[in-house]
């Protein structure tokens, strides 16, 4: 009764297969084309590819649970640029003057509660007033930027706090702090999605939403708290990178939300909910990011870089629905 | 009546499925300019005779005859061009496109560099439009029409064609009195016109005001055809039913326990009206009606899906509202919905998970879902219901149709509930679990639950229901004790005819 155990396979680890692919075309690629200097699969190298997949990856995260539950959030970018703003000016503000370093933690408490209460807003807004996620997230798309540019015009907002800096560069055990947080996101959500009640009924409401009302279900309230997540999760990514680069401008963080998607659909989460991994998302960052930096390192500008993830992420698409076709008796569409 | 020959004849069709004789030889004709009905209960094989003259199944044998030609149908579209045409109780319309564009959708009028003649659309379907005598033009937008006029714009779209017979599938299944009156003129109209019209409908009294001939079918074979003004309706309903069925009725033989639900004057818009009923613990009330009745709808509301507009619901004698199908759940009410699939189960869920979806929350080790005890009720209730599955782990969605309806059942028998309402239990199920299903459903009657069956299979209702509420036009026409209720005073009450003995 096991139907289709080699294209569930297929599915499931076909992002990683890819991953390898990439792996083993970026190093063959370098060697041919006799690319100066270290090779590709240097430790450091791919450490760093870690690092920087962390910014992205953290908000697709919770942009996995987001769509397993069935909705989409175009916020994410603004979101993520906001926070980065009350981060670094909050650092400043003359009230905090006498805490000396303690103004970190304190700095960072407001940036992640910023990325709650958008997220809370976003949530409250779909769960009211049924209208669609991509439609009120789209408002707050440009809502949330337009704060953005009311808080500082054009100007960048930047300060350096050298503790901060410090601690945002360090390796603990050879591993970035922004790699660690990735990895530390990536699991408690993994247990949360696999192992509560709220990850069980985020799917089932993603699945078939009907079927969850008739469950007894409350979809509302566990809406709300996926777009809960996904704001601080934003405000989490905000947090980690600009500890470190010190200085926002106002259209950082613009089309976050689509390479974001991208990286999610990639991993094999259904646009239209219900199914999706974690992992998986985990695996689509990183094939993206291998995949900018190996296009890179093989001396392609950026324009060719959108160009192929462009193509690749139709071709994976098309394929996933190849997999899916349940037969000849499949309604045509 | 003419003595012309048929536009339209079936002779001898066969069409067997997979261990059923879904058609065993029928054979009817349809004269030019004749309304003739087809009549017989739900699974006496109209629907399957539709669709061979449709083109969508081929028929093992026979023939079909139109215009004395004979013809093969080899799909929907094959048999619109040869002037068979069909309006579904389903419409299917571009509700954003004007009435002229969704009746020339496909084929409109071009001029040079493949523009749209505009001019010639208008024209062309004010022409159809005038003949048809309606209210609106070709330039409405189709969304803003009555169901009744929508359905104007899919016969609109059948006489574009040179259409011989046009088959009318239950058309005033969502029409209001005055809509009917529209459109029995125009199935006039087309009848002085010289189509001929093959009219299905379970409504008696439509049947015998517009029809000239009736054919009845029973168990997929064709039992004889009317005149129908020499006729009436306990002379069809004997035909549709017969009279060698046997009822197979199980009596009521255990201790009824208290009333459970009561509802009093129950309405909810047009939807169904003044609706008054009660359930006793141990028995089991069966709803039957036509599509459209309002009994899921009143199913609907028991379950907090719907909000009342007026009427009170006592579950043990205490008035109380039903908020929400949370709310219904925890005052003990479940509910079986119609669309097994759509509303019943998450299909891409295991077996286990769609079993314990409604009490997953309260199944924690600490923050986390408690699988052993998930697995110890799936286990329990697998047993009890006799659920064949490998595993639990098995996706819901490979079970069979018996099976699946078995998991929905044990989700709500392990949320412990008073009143147990199953919508359409055996749809889509095959006979051998059918019959499994209806013993369930006495069984838990018999072991205390209070359960309301709403079916439209008549031995389904009179096999497992102790008390039968016909209903018709979204109001109770009458209550029958298991004593009382025979096929055809039941077929009478559901088809809006009032008997004297009605209630």
């Amino acid at each position: 009764m096991q139907n289709g155990t080699l294209s569930t396979f297929l599915k499931r680890g076909a992002i990683w297969g890819f991953i390898a692919l990439e792996l083993v075309f970026f190093s063959l690629a370098g060697e041919l084309l006799s690319v100066s200097g270290k090779g590709f699969l240097d430790l450091d190298n791919m450490l760093l590819l870690f690092k920087q997949s962390a910014p992205i990856g953290i908000i697709a995260i919770g942009m996995t649970v987001i769509m397993i539950n069935g909705n989409i959030d175009l916020s994410v970018g603004a979101t993520f640029a906001l926070s980065a703003i009350v981060l670094l000016d909050s650092l400043t503000w003359p009230i905090f003057a006498g805490l000396g370093d303690w103004v970190i933690p304190v700095s960072w408490l407001l940036a992640l509660l910023t990325g709650v209460v958008l997220g809370a807003v976003n949530g409250l807004i779909v769960w009211k007033t049924g209208v669609d996620a991509f439609i009120v997230t789209l408002g707050s798309m440009l809502g949330y930027r337009g704060l953005v540019f009311m808080y500082n015009g054009e100007q960048p907002t930047s300060h350096l706090n050298w503790t901060l800096v410090d601690f945002a560069e360090a390796q603990t055990l050879g591993i970035h702090t922004a790699t660690w947080f990735l990895l530390g996101v990536a699991a408690v959500v993994w247990f949360v999605m696999q192992k509560t009640v709220h990850g069980r009924n985020a799917y089932a409401i993603g699945n078939n939403r009907q079927a969850a009302v008739n469950a007894g279900i409350r979809v509302g309230p566990h809406m709300m708290l996926n777009f809960m997540l996904i704001g601080f999760l934003a405000a989490l990514s905000a947090v980690v990178f600009y500890s470190e680069s010190g200085s926002v401008n106002p259209n950082d963080g613009q089309l976050y939300e689509l390479w974001v998607i991208t990286a999610v659909v990639l991993g094999g989460t259904k646009l239209t909910g219900g199914s999706g991994s974690v992992i998986a998302t985990l695996g689509g960052v990183l094939a993206i990011q291998l995949l900018r930096k190996g296009l890179g390192y093989i001396g392609a500008n950026t324009e060719t870089v959108n160009l192929v993830i462009g193509i690749i992420l139709i071709a994976v698409l098309f394929l996933d629905r190849q997999l899916n076709i349940k037969g000849k008796e499949a309604l045509k569409i | 009546m003419t003595d012309h020959p048929p536009v339209l004849r079936l002779e001898g069709i066969v069409k067997t499925f997979p261990g059923v004789r879904a058609l065993d030889g029928v054979s009817f004709g349809v004269l030019p300019g004749e309304v003739h009905a087809l009549m017989g209960e739900n699974g006496a094989g109209k629907s399957t005779l539709m669709k061979v003259l449709g083109g969508v199944y081929q028929p093992d044998e026979g023939q079909i005859i139109v215009n004395e030609a004979r013809v093969q149908m080899s799909s929907p579209l094959d048999a619109k061009a040869k002037g068979i045409v069909f309006i579904h109780q389903e419409l299917s319309l571009a509700e954003e496109l004007s009435v002229a564009e969704n009746i020339y959708l496909g084929e409109l009028p071009r001029k040079s560099f493949g523009r749209v003649d505009w001019e010639k659309l208008y024209s062309q379907t004010n022409e159809i439009l005038e003949r048809l005598r309606v209210g609106f033009n070709a330039k409405t937008r189709v969304g803003t029409l009555s169901i009744a006029n929508q359905q104007m714009v899919e016969i609109a779209r059948a006489l574009t064609h040179d259409a011989k017979a046009v088959i009318f599938d239950e058309p005033t299944a969502s029409l209001t009195d005055a809509e009917k009156v529209v459109l029995f003129d125009v199935i006039a109209g087309l009848k002085s016109d010289g189509v001929g019209i093959i009219y299905i409908s379970h409504r008696m009294e439509e049947i015998f005001k517009i029809t000239d001939r009736i054919s009845v079918l029973r168990d997929g074979s064709y039992r004889g055809t009317l005149i129908t003004r020499d006729s009436n309706e306990d002379e069809v309903t004997q035909l549709m039913i017969g009279r060698s069925l046997d009822l197979s009725r199980q009596a009521v033989h255990h201790d009824l326990g208290s009333v459970a639900l009561e509802v009093r004057g129950l309405t909810c818009g047009n939807l169904f009206r003044d609706i008054s009923f009660g359930v006793r613990r141990g028995e089991v009330v069966g709803f039957y009606g036509l599509v459209g009745a309002g009994r899921t709808e009143i199913a609907e509301t028991l379950f907090g899906l719907r909000n009342p507009s007026a009427g009170v619901i006592l579950l043990d004698g205490q008035p109380t509202t039903i908020s929400s199908p949370a709310d219904a759940i925890a005052k003990g009410i479940s509910l079986v919905p119609e669309d097994r699939k759509g509303q019943g189960l998450v299909l891409g869920m295991n077996c286990k998970d769609n079993l314990t979806l409604p009490q997953v929350g309260d199944l924690t080790a600490g923050p986390f879902v408690a699988q052993g005890a998930e697995v110890a009720i799936f286990d329990q209730y697998r047993d009890r219901l006799d659920i064949r599955t490998p595993g639990w782990k098995q996706l819901v969605g490979n079970l069979s149709g018996g099976n699946q309806q078995k998991i929905v059942i044990g989700k709500w028998l392990s949320m412990h509930p008073n009143i147990l309402i199953v919508d359409e239990p055996t749809r889509g199920i095959d006979v051998g679990s059918k019959s499994e299903i209806h013993n369930l459903i006495r069984d838990l009657a018999a072991q205390g639950y209070a359960v309301i069956v709403i079916s439209s299979e008549m031995p389904e209702v009179l096999h497992v229901s102790d008390r039968i509420i016909a209903m018709y036009g979204g109001r109770i026409m009458r209550t029958f004790t298991s004593d009382e209720v025979t096929e055809d005073n039941l077929i009478q009450a559901i088809s809006g005819i009032k008997s004297d003995a009605a209630a």
